[in-house]
Formats: C-alpha cells, sequence, structure tokens
C-alpha cells in the first residue's frame, strides 16, 4: 500500500526521491507514527514534500488515495465547457467588438456567481487546472470556486479530514502569489559584476602582496560586485488586461520595489506598442519609442506584460491601432520586431491563462517573435532563466 | 513509541501537534529540521524552545549575505598570524593558536548534544546550503591547515530557518525534515497570547485578535502584522490602558501593527471609508 502512495504522489507531481522514502520507511520502522493515520499524515509530509507550495497537492493526493476522493486532475466537464474561450472572433469592427466584450464579462460574471453559489452547496471541483485559473477573470477576488473542497467538520479531526480542508491552497505556487513572492522571484534577475569604486578589502591579494612585499603589510582593494541588470518593463493597460489592473500592479510593484537593478524603465502601452510608449495609465505623458530604442542599449533586460489578444489589424495593419484618432503609420507588427531586435534578452509575459493562447491569432504572430510566459511565480521564474541564459 | 514525542513545546512556547511532530521525527532520526513561514511566526524562536524544552544548550549561527559555509566550521585568521609575525607577538609557530572554530565546528566539538540553529540560510549566496551538505551528512570536516580532523561527538539537532527568500537546492531539501509553520488560527492565537500576557482579561484579548486578523485581512495592506508584532501591540495596550469601547471605531498605537507608510496610508483609507457606511 505504501509504495503504490510513493507513486501516487510522484504521478501527481511531487517528486518524492528514494533517499526521502527510505527516510520515511525508517522513520515509520522506529514507530514514529504509531497508529495514528494523522501522525502518518504529518510524518509523511514533514519527509517527503520540501515545498510549502506543495502542500496543497499533498493535501488533496492524501485525501484521495486515503480516502477515495476524487483525484486533483479531474475536471467537471461543465467547467471546462466554461473555460471555453470566449474571445470574440477576428474580423469585427472595433464597436462591435467592444460590446462583444462588456457583455461577455458580464456574462462571465453571472456565471461566476452562480458557479460560487452552486460550489457552496454541492462540495464538488478541487482541481490543478483551476489553481491556474486565479490568473483567469474567474479566480479575480481570490474566490477561486472550483478551488473550493469543504472537508468534513467537527468531531475528531481525522488525518483526511484535515487533508481534505486544504489549509494550504493559498500556498501553491502556480497560483499568483503576492507582491513579496514576485519580488523574491525578480530577485533572481541578477547579474554580479566589479564595478565601481575600490573600497572592498581583497583579503587574498592583500596576503599575497604581504608575502611578496617580505611581510610588510601591503593592503589591497577592489571594486565590490554589483548587479548590472538593467530592465524595462512595458506593460499593456486597458480594456482586456483590465481584469489583470491587480495582478499587474503586485509586479509592477514588486519590480519597483526591488532595488538590485542598475536601472529600470517603464512604460505602458494599449493592446500593442507604436511608435509612442506611455508613462501614466492614462496614456497622456509618451515618449517616442524610436527615441526610446536609440537610448536603451542591447544591455537591457526586456519583459513585456499582455494578453496579447487583439484584432489582427492592431498587428498587421497601418493605421490599425485600437484607438480610432491614433491612426500609426507602422503596424504594430513592426515595433514588436524591432523591439525584440534592439533587446535580445526579452520575454513576453500573459496573465492569460495557457489553454487562451492558442485561441487568438494575434497572440501566436506574437509568440514567432517572443517568447512568452504565463504570468504566474512559476511562469515569471521560467522567463527570467530564459532571459538570463540567452547567449547573445 | 521509543523516545518519541519528546518535544511538546515550552511554557513560553505553544506549539502545534504538526510541528512537534515535525520536531520529533527531526530529533529522532536526526535530520536537520528545515523551518519556512510568514516572518514572525517564530521560527528562530523555536530553536530557543527546543534547547529550552530538551535542556540542550543553543548554539546560533547568523547567516548573512556574505557568510560562507567554510566560515562556519572554522576560520583561519592569516592577517592576524601575518600580523603577528610582523610585530613578533604571539605564537606564530603554532598554527592552532591561529584557528577559532565556527559555530558548526563548536557544536561538533561539545561534549553534550547541542541544538544548532542556522538562522535565515537563503540570506547567503546560492551555494551556500550545498557547501554545507558534506558536513551536516557526515558531522565531520577536516581542518586543512592542520590536517586535523572535527568529528560531532553527538549529532546536534540542526534547525535552519529560511524566509524564502531564494529557492534552495534540491539535494539539500533531500536531506531535511521540512515543516511550514503557518500562520495560527485565532484559537492557537489566544493560547500564544495568553503565554505572552498571563495576566489580562479574555475580552480584551478576544476583542484585540478580532481587530488584528481584521487588519490582516485588508488586501491593500502590504506587510501583514505578524505574530510578533501582535503581542507587542497587546503588550502597548495593556499597559496604556485602552478602554475596549474607543477600539471599534480606532486603533490606538496603530504604528506598533503597521511598519510601512504606506500600509498606514491605505488603512486611514480603509478606517475612512468604514465610517462613511456606519455614520
Amino acid at each position: 500500500m505504501f509504495i503504490d502512495f510513493f507513486y501516487f504522489l510522484r504521478s501527481h507531481g511531487i517528486k518524492v526521491s528514494v533517499t526521502e522514502w527510505m527516510t520515511l520507511m525508517e522513520a515509520l520502522g522506529r514507530e514514529l507514527s504509531g497508529t495514528s493515520l494523522m501522525r502518518f499524515y504529518h510524518l509523511c509530509r514533514a519527509i517527503c514534500v520540501k515545498r510549502e507550495s506543495q502542500y496543497d497537492l499533498y493535501d488533496q493526493c492524501f485525501a484521495s488515495f486515503f480516502q477515495d476522493a476524487e483525484a486533483p486532475e479531474a475536471l467537471s466537464e461543465q467547467l471546462l465547457d466554461w473555460l471555453s474561450s470566449p474571445i470574440p472572433p477576428p474580423d469585427l469592427s472595433p464597436e462591435e467588438r467592444e460590446q462583444l466584450e462588456a457583455l461577455d464579462l458580464e456574462r462571465l460574471r453571472e456565471l461566476f456567481e452562480q458557479r460560487l453559489k452552486e460550489q457552496k452547496e454541492r462540495h464538488d471541483g478541487g482541481s490543478r487546472w483551476i489553481g491556474t485559473g486565479g490568473t483567469s477573470p474567474f479566480g479575480q477576488g481570490g474566490q477561486n470556486p472550483a478551488g473550493i473542497r469543504v472537508g468534513g467538520e467537527g468531531g475528531g479531526r481525522s488525518a483526511i479530514q484535515v487533508a481534505s480542508k486544504r489549509l494550504f491552497r493559498n500556498l501553491r505556487h502556480d497560483v499568483v502569489l503576492d507582491t513579496r513572492s514576485i519580488g523574491v522571484a525578480l530577485r533572481q534577475l541578477r547579474q554580479l559584476r566589479r564595478d565601481g569604486a575600490q573600497d572592498e578589502l581583497d583579503l587574498d591579494e592583500t596576503i599575497d602582496e604581504t608575502a611578496k612585499n617580505a611581510g610588510d603589510i601591503e593592503i589591497v582593494f577592489r571594486a565590490p560586485r554589483k548587479n548590472t541588470v538593467k530592465l524595462l518593463l512595458l506593460m499593456d493597460v486597458g480594456g482586456s488586461m483590465t481584469p489583470y489592473t491587480h495582478l499587474c500592479e503586485r509586479l509592477f510593484s514588486a519590480a519597483h520595489a526591488a532595488n538590485h537593478f542598475k536601472a529600470f524603465r517603464f512604460y505602458y502601452f494599449h493592446n500593442c506598442p507604436y511608435e509612442r510608449l506611455y508613462q501614466d495609465i492614462s496614456l497622456m505623458k509618451g515618449e517616442e519609442t524610436k527615441h526610446l530604442l536609440e537610448q536603451l542599449d542591447r544591455e537591457w533586460y526586456c519583459m513585456i506584460v499582455g494578453d496579447a489578444a487583439m484584432s489582427p489589424y492592431e498587428l498587421t495593419s497601418a493605421g490599425g491601432a485600437i484607438d480610432f484618432f491614433h491612426n500609426n503609420p507602422e503596424p504594430g507588427l513592426v515595433w514588436l520586431q524591432r523591439i525584440a531586435e534592439r533587446f535580445p534578452r526579452s520575454a513576453w509575459l500573459n496573465p492569460d491563462p495557457l489553454p487562451y493562447w492558442d485561441t487568438t491569432y494575434t497572440n501566436r504572430l506574437i509568440r514567432e517573435i517572443f517568447s512568452m510566459f504565463p504570468l504566474t511565480v512559476e511562469g515569471l521564474e521560467e522567463a527570467i532563466q530564459h532571459i538570463k541564459h540567452r547567449v547573445v | 513509541m521509543s523516545g518519541f514525542h519528546r518535544f511538546q513545546g515550552t511554557q513560553r512556547y505553544i506549539a502545534s501537534r504538526d510541528l512537534q511532530d515535525a520536531v520529533n521525527v527531526a530529533l529522532t532520526l536526526e535530520r536537520p529540521l528545515l523551518l519556512k513561514g510568514e516572518p514572525g511566526t517564530g521560527k528562530t524562536l523555536l530553536a530557543e524552545a527546543i534547547a529550552e524544552g530538551l535542556g540542550m544548550p543553543l548554539i546560533r549561527w547568523h547567516v548573512k549575505s556574505t557568510s560562507k559555509a567554510q566560515d562556519g566550521a572554522y576560520v583561519y585568521d592569516t592577517v592576524q598570524r601575518l600580523n603577528d609575525s610582523r610585530f613578533g607577538e604571539g605564537d606564530v609557530s603554532d598554527i592552532r593558536n591561529y584557528i577559532r572554530l565556527g559555530p558548526l565546528g563548536r557544536s561538533f566539538a561539545s561534549e553534550e548534544r547541542v541544538v544548532l540553529l542556522i538562522d535565515e540560510v537563503d540570506k547567503a549566496d546560492m551555494e551556500f546550503p550545498n557547501d554545507l551538505l558534506h558536513e551536516l551528512d557526515a558531522m565531520r570536516f577536516t581542518i586543512m591547515e592542520t590536517n586535523e580532523e572535527v568529528i560531532a561527538k553527538h549529532r546536534p539537532m540542526v534547525v535552519i530557518t529560511s524566509n524564502a527568500e531564494k529557492e534552495l537546492p534540491d539535494a539539500f531539501l533531500r536531506r531535511c525534515v521540512f515543516h511550514y509553520i503557518a500562520f495560527p488560527e485565532p484559537e492557537m492565537m489566544t493560547q500564544i497570547v495568553r503565554v505572552h500576557h498571563p495576566h489580562l482579561d479574555g475580552t480584551l484579548i478576544k476583542q484585540c485578535l478580532e481587530r488584528f486578523y481584521w487588519i490582516r485581512e485588508q488586501s491593500e495592506i502590504r506587510k501583514r502584522p505578524s505574530t510578533s508584532e501582535l503581542i507587542d501591540w497587546i503588550g502597548a495596550l495593556a499597559r496604556g490602558g485602552i478602554d475596549l469601547s474607543s477600539m471599534k471605531r480606532e486603533i490606538p498605537y496603530l504604528g506598533v501593527l503597521l511598519k510601512k507608510e504606506t500600509d498606514t496610508r491605505a488603512f486611514q483609507q480603509i478606517m475612512q471609508r468604514g465610517k462613511k457606511i456606519f455614520a
């Protein structure tokens, strides 16, 4: 039975190593868990699960393995339907499209609330998938309906009851966490180089030099190590990005608070960057994109945040910008290409859940230019690894 | 239950059941215990509580961004030796005079089993935990300069805390017993508060906790107040002599709970909104 649990955990993404499993066996051999399942639950978690982000998954696995509760991957049909894309077909006039979007949002909200009510009564759901849905419109407000699972209450707290309460749901990795966790991820964006004034004592050199100097102490200084990363953040605002405002704010404030960058610049755009990028959300105070690309060198890291969902002509035709009075002389795609060429170390972060991506034509177009990652903590980490390991 | 379930918290430290289990697993299996959790949930205090509860001495190692694993074992003070040889002080011929054991070295050399606290391991370089692996596994290291081997007489109970600033390497994690200290539920929190303020009136504690959890729930507040801040705050309230009726309208000594200016401002806005609704 126990070896089955080992493979069960592994198959659900908790990569328990053989060493850890043997340790658990040793602990069981010493009767550390007694005969209580609750103690076994704690014991196994302490030894096999090493990240709090996996506590929730462990809880689900435990509940499902020891009580035949539903497995975490299961998704109800209805939910799948519901998740299927509400993104409008491409060739509509902007007016029509706006209407459709507004309607859709309303409908989504209705569905969301309806779902929430049902959930309270039926206690179903629980799936890894919807965890990612924390970034979907349905996840806004932290009330992810499918995430709700109510374990048995009152009476003796059995292990399965505790496990199925899923107290650690908020610690999951694939759910977007708070500013701090984004900040932690951003800290990986480092490239240390010795730079600046020589004011740090170089001990090894001092000793070497002193020895060469026949024991007369010779002090050597060197420059301290500093981060040389310069980060350019471009963010899509308004329209279809509105549901993600909170999320983007968090990323922004984390990047802004991260004082370890050598330089940090941010600009806003709506749907697609064109010849101007904006310093404020209302898109009033702008700077010429061309000028910016001249100003910032290839060393800059560039992160673009956007859902990459728009009408194709916003990308492909001159004058296709969403703002009717804009009348852009060059298509958006040209500007995207220029940005990608200027900053070889770049990544696109998309707050839309992965399954949406293939449903928009523009997303596919953009992915030909930029590597795209989901805007979750894990996605951000992947993006950072991608940027850092990019050979230029 | 052979010698299990030994650590049960102390009078001043209330440990939840799963935390007790994790500590005891680590004690029995002689594995390091890795603790994570929000700041202020008592990770460092736990090491003190284990030492106190089990009557073992505590050796602390506060890790800094410049800490190296090697420094934990021992430090060879070359500069001092150079200096002494230059000015003819001390016994330069014996290299042992210039070797100082670090916290890890001292915990190995100790005559009795000790608790070794490696505090905030994530502050150091990414490679730091990996460099410690061998020492923690084999519980021995060699002093290169003298070719002496330091072997642990008793395997210390190693408690490692991390604030999750950096991901720890898998090889390191595999060897540890892991526990995430969740933020205490109100019931548990009441117990904790009682331990620190035993003479306080029950209703006052209840009211304070209500306000405290309410503040923590406000999404606008970035740095949510922690257990240690709650205890300080209740202490301040008790000493200041606040009457309970005013608690609904304002939060006295707010500075003890909220440390960021932006949070204080956000909180004032929340209170303003509340007044409008109730007015």
